[in-house]
């Protein structure tokens, strides 16, 4: 494999800031590997190869010409198809979306175009972010890399995926429930959620409005904080976006000291339900934190167990509603338009025709949720379990700085084992939903292998306190690649390359 | 509880999806489990703690009111189902069906 495509985004963006390469020939070289490795992966949905290219022979010129450019200058990334970006389709992974151009980037999208990022193209999810495995997409599911009969997690399955088959150096993600973080566990890469409200959620397609939170991807963590420091900040077209600075978060990454730093270990978040091996790895990395100086203890939160019923039902309730918009008559599908029938049921064919059995499961619930007679026992008390679940992280965070868990139960499993059986799917969200709950910052991190497949760990940090997470992830890595002897990723099989 | 067949029906047509009788009777038994699940919530003793709509501590947020360009109704006509005369073209949305 070409050293352009294991070498990190600083490595690249050094590299092409100094002459040594151009961002065209690092773009090309990962079109080239899109083209061999993602029939067998699907982690994209889309690619322009001649945008890409065009967009990163600009930032070759401008390089050239002395202009200032920003620290990922022409380094390729992959965007999360629930993001939208002029020019290209954005789906969300649904067919009732299927080839709707939108007229508006994303904040996100349009930071990352300033920053002279080189977006290839956009990368397959579970549909509108439903999912833990990226089996829901209409489009079919995306591989993982380490195991292609296994799922890559989700929804941003292929964000992950895209990362560790070095498709991408960089993607975006999207996390609703931990749908950045459990992909980058089980995919062995880095996945960060911001404090709600640090990155914009303007041309973000809702999910669930109150816990989305766009956030980076990388196979570093150095990476990851470099990405952040790009797509974070004050967004006046989002109204609960945070209007203070950006927290440190590439000083932590490039830091990584934890000496005299307080690490909570949550009681509820481990034991019964996990798996030895992902336990094993977790149990030897908080000893690692231990021995780097970090002065570790034990910490209930217990209504931590309580975070899963009601995130299921304030999930699909937010999302019942925000699908309502899907009607048929501004966008996206429209079926059975015979003339015959009315508005109303050419709504209600063209939903049918055009969500997929998650989607119409989680609108079903929270429709039953909100509906009148049964809010205040569903709605109602999930809003109240909300407030006791901060409470938790209050208390907690009043004795420790940031806490750890694994970042999921299990390593990833097989495609098609969970796919009707909802509440197994659920059970892989437990560790990582509390904090989007909370709005506090909360990121995966690789910490070796069970069986063959990657684990993560998950650090949870203070609202703002976003940095806290790259100190630990970079403290981590940096001790454990040595023990590896290299990234995590460098023990993946290759791929079988399409000629 | 036990959601029969009819009753899913019935909020799906609240929430205007058309579910075919197979759907109906697929969807019944999972969302019972799914709901026998979330039901949990109702174990924790909540009734003087008040309910988190948000994580933030949200306030009302304000701009300046000035006049910036719409986005081009080309753009935005151009995803449309159908459209006509610079307008949304939609079924008939009045009498019986």
């Amino acid at each position: 494999m070409s050293d352009l495509l294991t070498s990190t985004a600083a490595e690249l963006a050094a590299m092409i800031a100094s002459g040594e390469t151009s961002s065209v020939e690092v773009t090309q070289t990962h079109l080239d590997r899109i083209t061999a490795v993602d029939g067998e992966i699907h982690a994209f949905l889309h690619v322009d190869g001649e945008r890409a290219l065009a967009g990163a022979a600009a930032v070759d010129a401008k390089i050239k010409s002395g202009q200032q450019v920003g620290p990922l200058a022409g380094v390729p990334l992959a965007l999360k198809d629930v993001l939208t970006y002029t020019g290209a389709p954005t789906t969300c992974g649904s067919r009732i979306l299927q080839g709707w151009h939108p007229p508006y980037n994303a904040t996100v999208t349009q930071r990352l175009l300033d920053a002279d990022l080189v977006i290839l193209g956009k990368t397959n999810m579970d549909e509108f972010a439903m999912g833990s495995s990226t089996e829901n997409s209409a489009y079919g599911p995306t591989r993982n890399p380490w195991d292609t009969d296994r799922i890559p997690g989700g929804s941003g399955g292929g964000s992950a995926a895209a990362l560790a088959a070095f498709e991408a150096p960089l993607a975006i993600g999207t996390d609703t429930g931990g749908s950045i973080r459990q992909p980058a566990a089980v995919t062995g890469t880095v996945g960060v959620k911001p404090t709600y409200g640090g990155t914009s959620r303007y041309g973000l397609v809702a999910l669930a409005s109150s816990l989305d939170q766009p956030g980076p991807c990388a196979r570093t963590v150095l990476d990851a904080a470099l990405l952040h420091e790009v797509i974070a900040g004050h967004d006046p077209r989002d109204s609960t976006s945070i209007d203070s600075p950006v927290p440190a978060v590439v000083e932590a990454a490039r830091s990584g000291g934890i000496a005299g730093m307080r690490i909570g270990v949550v009681t509820e978040l481990g034991g019964e339900g996990y798996a030895a091996g992902v336990q094993q790895r977790f149990d030897e990395s908080v000893a690692l934190l231990a021995s780097l100086g970090a002065e570790i203890v034990e910490v209930s939160c217990p209504h931590f167990r309580y975070a899963l019923p009601a995130y299921y039902l304030i999930l699909p309730s937010e999302a019942s509603s925000n699908l309502a918009k899907f009607d048929a008559m501004r966008f996206g599908l429209r079926v059975d338009d015979d003339g015959t029938l009315s508005a109303e049921q050419v709504m209600a064919a063209t939903r049918e025709a055009g969500f997929g059995a998650e989607v119409k499961r989680r609108i079903i619930i929270g429709t039953y949720a909100l509906s009148s007679g049964y809010y205040d026992a569903y709605y109602g008390q999930a809003q109240k379990v909300r407030t006791l679940i901060s409470r938790d992280f209050d208390a907690a965070f009043a004795a420790v700085d940031v806490l750890v868990s694994p970042t999921t139960p299990t390593t990833a499993f097989k495609l098609g084992e969970r796919i009707d059986d909802p509440m197994a799917m659920y059970m892989n969200d437990l560790c990582t939903i509390p904090s989007n709950l909370a709005g506090n910052a909360s990121a995966s991190f690789p910490i070796g292998l069970d069986d063959g497949l990657p684990v993560g760990l998950q650090v949870m940090a203070p609202p703002l306190a976003d940095d806290r997470l790259y100190r630990v992830g970079a403290a981590l890595e940096r001790s454990l690649q040595a023990t590896w002897g290299g990234p995590l990723l460098n023990q993946i099989s290759p791929l079988e390359v399409a000629r | 509880m036990a959601l029969s067949p009819e009753e899913v029906a019935e909020l799906a047509r609240l929430a205007r999806i058309e579910l075919t009788r197979e759907e109906l009777e697929h969807l019944a038994p999972q969302l019972d489990v799914i709901l026998e699940s979330v039901a949990h919530v109702a174990d924790v003793a909540a009734d003087d703690i008040p309910p988190t709509s948000h994580a933030l501590p949200l306030t009302n947020v304000f701009r300046e009111d000035v006049v910036v360009p719409s986005l081009p109704l080309e753009d935005v006509l151009a995803g449309a189902p159908a459209s006509d005369l610079d307008r949304f073209r939609v079924p008939r949305i009045l009498g019986d069906a």
